[in-house]
């Protein structure tokens, strides 16, 4: 209701395309009529219920929880996709977020063995193999540990991994949606290898999960001491059961699969341990029937949510395209939008920290006129890296790599604002 | 939750009573302050790990036999453990049931257009597959199976896979090392840096990039997504 009147008052506005592909002047059915013609809004000249009578106290939500008007905005998953509920992956609602930081709440959730539910104070991390001093921490020693707060972006090297062959899922929710942005609370890894003290011979570690899969990765050691954390908390409070809690591994920049929830025990090494998560999955196979391994980090990616399948445009004239833009190797130094299926781009404009390692926010407030639209979106990071399109992916890639696809989304907007996930030659 | 109060309760009493009598003056307070702080990065939280707790939760196996326990099985008592705790899942033969995971066949496949990837056709080390069984299944049940079951389970598995061919081979500690697997010597360490460099060196395009593109490809044709009109129910 209150979205369309904002419709009528914004199409006042001028029709010029942002990106010069609309026809100017086009008239517009949806012109408002002349002020002054319509009959009076009753939300505004009749007293609502919300306007008279009481509403609820305070502690009636002692822990509060979105409006009643939100309760579609909820993670998604596609059932096809696993054999079984827990060990499975669903997808945060991108097209319903916005600015950086994801809701605790809708971060897609990815288990192998299910949700371990742990009692703080029933949890223990060990460190042991080639350490001076093996040792268990309980969470009031991690807590009493000097700790940071850094804000990461968690995407698993699965996003977009239905999307080799062509289109597939018709959402940015599904195809883009296994990624995540939050503030994490935690020690440096280094700081807990410290005290266990490190033998001169460790090149890896091994991190390994207290759910029921006993999840377990090896991690080389110059990243483990250079900024991984071990986090207690996300967003302010405690981690969400389905993200680890009490306590995860944050591995900046590099796959989700990495980022090990429930962490209980890390292993020092001389060799990496050639689990399954890092053999069987998340290894790349190529066209030549090789397949590349340890592809930790994720390129550089974006995807405009809004408008995307899921968010068709409603209405003629003023709109704002917006996006999510990251590199696990940098920060975010532009993003390009095209509304003509990549002949012209324009440069967008990223709104609020544009942070190392983390969702950057960008906009394109665009003028639709009703025509047939194609969106894409170009991430350049830091190190100069150019989110290539998927035709340049499969060229070096072939189609049968499932993990780390980076490539360039298309959505295509119909006359009506209808919108659709597709493939363009 | 008052019983943990009370528990802090006693204790702080307790602790003053003992304090009492060796409490430290405060200039001695903060001589003991400064020293821990500029000795070396110790924090002296923590305390040791026992054998014992090392030895219940370091069960990880590595491709060159580190952690490997002591034990043996047979391919034989492999299929009967297989077909009694796997098979609901992995089928008779591993050949999945429903979209739970193959585990044998595939040879040869991996250039093709859809490769079945399988512990045969894919997997680089036999390691794996033991740490795998042995920490995370069956399914629901895991960390069930001892020493020698895992053996046996992993020698069928190479049965099926056709890696070994006897059904009376028995895996042990000692020829584990031996088993090569088909796909070891395929996989290679990430080179995205250099075999992908084109993705740095391009200036992007902003005009006139490129033809007039077409529609080669419909998500709504495969018609796959779940409905998105509405959420699931949530109370």
């Amino acid at each position: 209701m209150s979205g369309r009147s904002s419709v009528e008052f914004l199409s006042r506005r001028k029709f010029l395309g942002a990106a010069g592909v609309v026809g100017a002047g086009t008239a517009l059915a949806a012109m408002p009529a002349v002020a002054g013609s319509e009959k009076p809004d009753p939300l505004i000249t009749e007293v609502q219920d919300w306007q008279r009578y009481l509403g609820e106290g305070v502690d009636k939500r002692p822990y509060g929880t979105p409006s009643k008007f939100e309760k579609h905005i909820v993670r998604r998953d596609v059932a096809w996709l696993t054999a079984s509920p827990e060990s499975s992956v669903n997808f945060t609602p991108l097209h319903e977020l916005d600015g950086i930081i994801t809701p605790s709440g809708l971060c897609f959730e990815r288990h192998h063995g299910g949700i371990a539910e742990i009692d703080p104070a029933n949890h223990r991390l060990m460190i042991n193999g080639l350490v001076d001093r093996p040792l268990v921490f309980t969470m009031d020693d991690i807590k009493r540990m000097p700790r940071v707060n850094k804000l990461y972006f968690l995407e698993c090297a699965a996003n977009s991994g239905m999307e080799w062959r062509g289109a597939q899922l018709n959402g940015c929710q599904f195809t883009h949606g296994m990624i995540h942005n939050v503030m994490y609370t935690g020690v440096p890894l280094k700081v807990l290898l410290d005290e266990a003290g490190l033998k001169p011979n460790v090149k890896w570690l091994m991190l390994e999960g207290a759910d029921s899969a006993g999840m377990n990765r090896s991690l080389p050691i110059e990243k483990a001491l250079n900024d991984v954390l071990i986090a207690f908390a996300m967003n302010g409070e405690a981690l969400r059961p389905e993200q680890g809690y009490p306590l995860r591994a944050v591995i900046p920049g590099w796959e989700g699969n990495l980022w090990v929830k429930w962490l209980r025990r890390i292993e020092a090494g001389d060799q990496p341990w050639q689990t399954r998560e890092e053999t069987s999955k998340y290894t790349d196979l190529l066209a030549d029937g090789r397949s590349r391994k340890y592809t930790f980090i994720m390129d550089a990616k974006s995807v405009v949510t809004n408008p995307s399948p899921q968010a068709p445009l409603k209405h003629k004239g003023r709109n704002v395209l917006s996006g999510l833009a990251w590199s696990g190797r940098g920060s975010i130094r532009r993003v390009d939008v095209s509304l003509d299926g990549g002949r012209n781009w324009q440069t967008a404009r990223l709104d609020g920290p544009v942070l190392d390692k983390s969702l950057a926010r960008f906009y394109v407030d665009f003028d639709w006129n009703g025509e047939e639209l194609m969106i894409q979106s170009r991430a350049i990071d830091s190190t100069g890296y150019v989110q290539p399109s998927k035709d340049e992916l499969r060229k070096v890639r072939g189609v049968n790599s499932i993990y780390h696809n980076n490539g360039i989304q298309t959505w295509l907007v119909r006359s009506g604002g209808e919108i659709e996930n597709v493939e363009i030659g | 939750m008052s019983k943990l109060v009370e528990r802090f309760a006693l204790l702080a009493l307790v602790g003053a009573l003992v304090l009492s009598s060796v409490v430290p003056s405060p200039a001695q307070q903060v001589a003991a302050r400064h020293a821990a702080s500029s000795a070396s990065a110790k924090l002296g939280l923590g305390r040791p790990a026992l054998p014992e707790e090392i030895k219940a939760w370091d069960t990880d196996v590595r491709p060159d036999g580190h952690g490997l326990p002591p034990g043996k099985g047979t391919v034989k008592q492999g299929d009967e453990l297989f077909q009694a705790q796997c098979a609901v899942c992995h089928g008779e033969f591993g050949q999945g049931v429903g979209r739970w995971p193959v585990l044998a066949g595939g040879l040869g496949t991996l250039k093709a257009d859809r490769p079945d990837k399988t512990i045969g056709s894919f997997w680089p080390e036999l390691s794996t597959v033991f740490d795998y069984i042995k920490r995370a299944m069956p399914y629901g049940n895991a960390q069930s199976l001892s020493n020698d079951d895992v053996y046996a389970l992993t020698a069928y598995l190479l049965s099926m896979n056709d890696i070994v061919k006897d059904e009376n081979f028995e895996l042990n500690e000692k020829n584990f090392r031996s088993i090569r697997m088909p796909n070891a010597s395929a996989f290679f360490g990430d080179d995205r840096e250099t075999s992908e460099r084109r993705f740095w060196e391009k200036e992007p395009c902003m005009k006139n990039c490129r033809g007039a593109p077409k529609v080669v490809g419909r998500a709504i044709t495969v018609d796959v997504t779940p409905d998105s009109k509405s959420g699931p129910k949530v109370d």
